[in-house]
């Protein structure tokens, strides 16, 4: 992935990032859920400078997501954008991992 | 409503003696040919069992058969979770066996979810569980009201994920929610080095485990099936043969073949009207089993000749197994006696199966002619000749086949004549196998030198339920056949 800020088309941003949309797979409302949750805000807050955007899908509410987005480990996390899709597994909590899994680097 | 008392016929028999009634255990049917013989009933019912073995056994399609048969013969519908395969592969290849998986998707008898492990899609960044799985098979079993589920290969997971810690624990989780769901469930496995699976699937699987191996004799393959273990239920414990057929999987049974065949009443010619007549009933008996023996070049293919030229007259079908020469060489050689083969072949009333003995173990020839049987259902079978598997194993192994052979051959119908070859200049009446107590009629062929002529002489040794002559005949062979005649050999020369 090229570091250069590219222009995505539509709407302009405000962030100098490609904006990061991920989604956050869960089942129900479960301490694993919402650990995954917790870390997730925690390191977009952490190194994501407000462009980004999370959505919890749960799939016990729409459990048909679960085949069409191919999910088979809870908690996942899907980048969706920018493209190529990434896939993360697991409640977050291994903070490093998930950087490298976004394809973020690490600020710090 | 007050309970009317069950009547004493119906009662179980311990009960009588207070012992607590043996449940049987439920069985769900396969309808794989065979399968459900030696497994008394099909797969334990509301279970899980392992089907595993090499890459290539025939996991997938065994495990599709189910779900397809389950569909289509029992009413059961049935998921198929595909770790490795894509929807649209496995219908191509199960196509070949005739399975419309696309139609039987349509009438919602069959779903068909292809789960897609690819590890370096997958980063673990943390505890984590496999609920998404569960979600999914348990959408797809409630869509179409599933009885049946098959996992294809769980074991693919193990390449997904790098902590087999937890893996393992959602996988017994796994086979313990497949339980309480009911469903009679297959997974399968890849064989391991000195284990039945590669990561020990068979740990969590206590009811039913069956082996597929895949091996290459003599440049043939051979497919084989072994129950490793079925809990609760008596099983057949043999390597039994199994084919991949046009119309599916179809194990060979071995043991199970039972004798209640009915006896058949009608006659059917031999071909040589003379012969006929020697028999007593005017030729044999449909569906019984003729051993005709004798020397080298005593005549036992002629007369095997003629009778399957008269069944092609009736417009039965023919299968001629032919060990020892080509199908070639038969037609000239019957030609040559005025039996014309060629024009059977042509119209498909007669087939021959040419196999070299050395060519094949004895169960897979036993498979194969079980096989072609099956798919060309002929009246008449010829096998020419016996005496040449003994190369390939013991006189007890040899005759055990032969016994089963018979048995099929009774079951469907077909009347069979083997031919088995005496070493010149024996006068003993064996076989070199002993299968004389199992046929229904016996014929012994010999050429004798006597005064400086050689003559043929046919004895019919036995024939069950006919009154037969018991003299020696005198034949010849001409360009018009095979021909007894009518005085006999031991006034003649006596």
């Amino acid at each position: 992935m090229s570091a250069q800020p590219k222009k995505l088309p539509g709407k302009p941003r405000s962030s100098p990032r490609a904006t990061v949309v991920l989604s956050l797979y869960v089942a129900g409302d479960t301490p694993k859920s919402r650990t995954a949750l917790s870390n997730l805000k925690k390191i977009c807050a952490e190194h994501l400078d407000g462009g980004y955007r999370i959505k919890v899908i749960d799939l016990l509410e729409n459990p048909k997501l679960a085949r069409d987005h191919q999910i088979l480990a809870l908690p996942t996390l899907v980048r969706q954008l920018p493209q190529p899709i990434r896939k993360i597994i697991g409640d977050l909590s291994n903070t490093e991992r998930v950087l490298v899994g976004l394809g973020i680097e690490s600020t710090k | 409503m007050p309970r009317k008392k069950m009547p004493a016929r119906h009662r179980p028999r311990g009960s009588v003696h207070g012992a607590k009634p043996m449940r049987l255990l439920p069985k769900a049917a396969t309808g794989i040919q065979g399968l459900d013989e030696i497994t008394g009933g099909g797969l334990p019912r509301g279970r899980t069992t392992l089907v595993c073995g090499s890459a290539g056994c025939g996991k997938t399609m065994f495990a599709m058969e189910f779900l397809v048969r389950g569909a289509q013969q029992f009413g059961e519908a049935g998921v198929f979770i595909s770790f490795e395969e894509s929807p649209d592969d496995l219908a191509q290849n199960v196509a070949s066996m005739g399975f419309d998986l696309k139609a039987l998707a349509a009438r919602k008898k069959l779903l068909i979810d292809h789960v897609r492990v690819v590890r370096s899609e997958i980063e673990e960044t943390g505890s984590f569980d496999l609920e998404g799985l569960f979600i999914r098979l348990g959408l797809a079993i409630d869509a179409i009201g599933a009885k049946r589920v098959v996992l294809d290969t769980l074991e693919a997971l193990f390449g997904g994920f790098s902590n087999t810690a937890i893996l393992r624990a959602e996988i017994r989780r796994l086979f313990e929610w497949l339980k309480e769901r009911g469903v009679t469930a297959i997974v399968t496995g890849e064989r391991g080095d000195g284990a039945l699976t590669r990561h020990g699937l068979e740990e969590y699987v206590s009811d039913c485990v069956i082996l597929l191996d895949h091996r290459v004799v003599n440049q043939l393959t051979a497919r084989r099936l072994r129950i490793v273990k079925y809990r609760g239920s008596l099983h057949g414990t043999d390597e039994y043969p199994f084919l991949i057929r046009a119309h599916g999987i179809s194990v060979v049974p071995i043991t199970s073949i039972r004798l209640d065949h009915r006896a058949s009443s009608e006659i059917v010619s031999s071909g040589v009207p003379t012969l006929d007549k020697a028999l007593g009933a005017g030729g044999f008996y449909r569906s019984s089993t003729i051993l005709l023996s004798g020397g080298a070049g005593t005549g036992k293919s002629s007369i095997a000749g003629h009778f399957v030229a008269e069944a092609g007259g009736r417009r039965e079908r023919s299968l001629y197994v032919a060990l020892e020469e080509s199908q070639s060489e038969i037609v000239r050689n019957m030609r040559s006696i005025g039996i014309q083969l060629a024009p059977l072949v042509a119209r498909d009333t007669l087939r021959f199966h040419v196999s070299r003995p050395t060519a094949q173990g004895l169960e897979m020839h036993l498979a194969a002619i079980h096989e072609l049987v099956l798919e060309y259902r002929p009246q008449v079978v010829v096998v020419d000749s016996i005496t040449s598997l003994l190369s390939m194993g013991s006189i007890s192994e040899v005759t055990s086949m032969i016994v089963r052979l018979v048995d099929f051959f009774k079951m469907n119908g077909i009347t069979a004549v083997m031919t088995a070859l005496i070493p010149t200049g024996e006068e003993t009446e064996t076989t070199g196998v002993n299968v004389s107590s199992l046929v229904d009629t016996w014929l012994t062929l010999r050429n004798s030198e006597i005064k400086g002529v050689r003559a043929r002489a046919l004895s019919v040794v036995k024939a069950r339920g006919m009154g037969h002559s018991n003299q020696l005949h005198e034949f010849v062979m001409s360009k018009k056949g095979v021909e007894l005649k009518s005085d006999a050999w031991s006034r003649k020369y006596a």
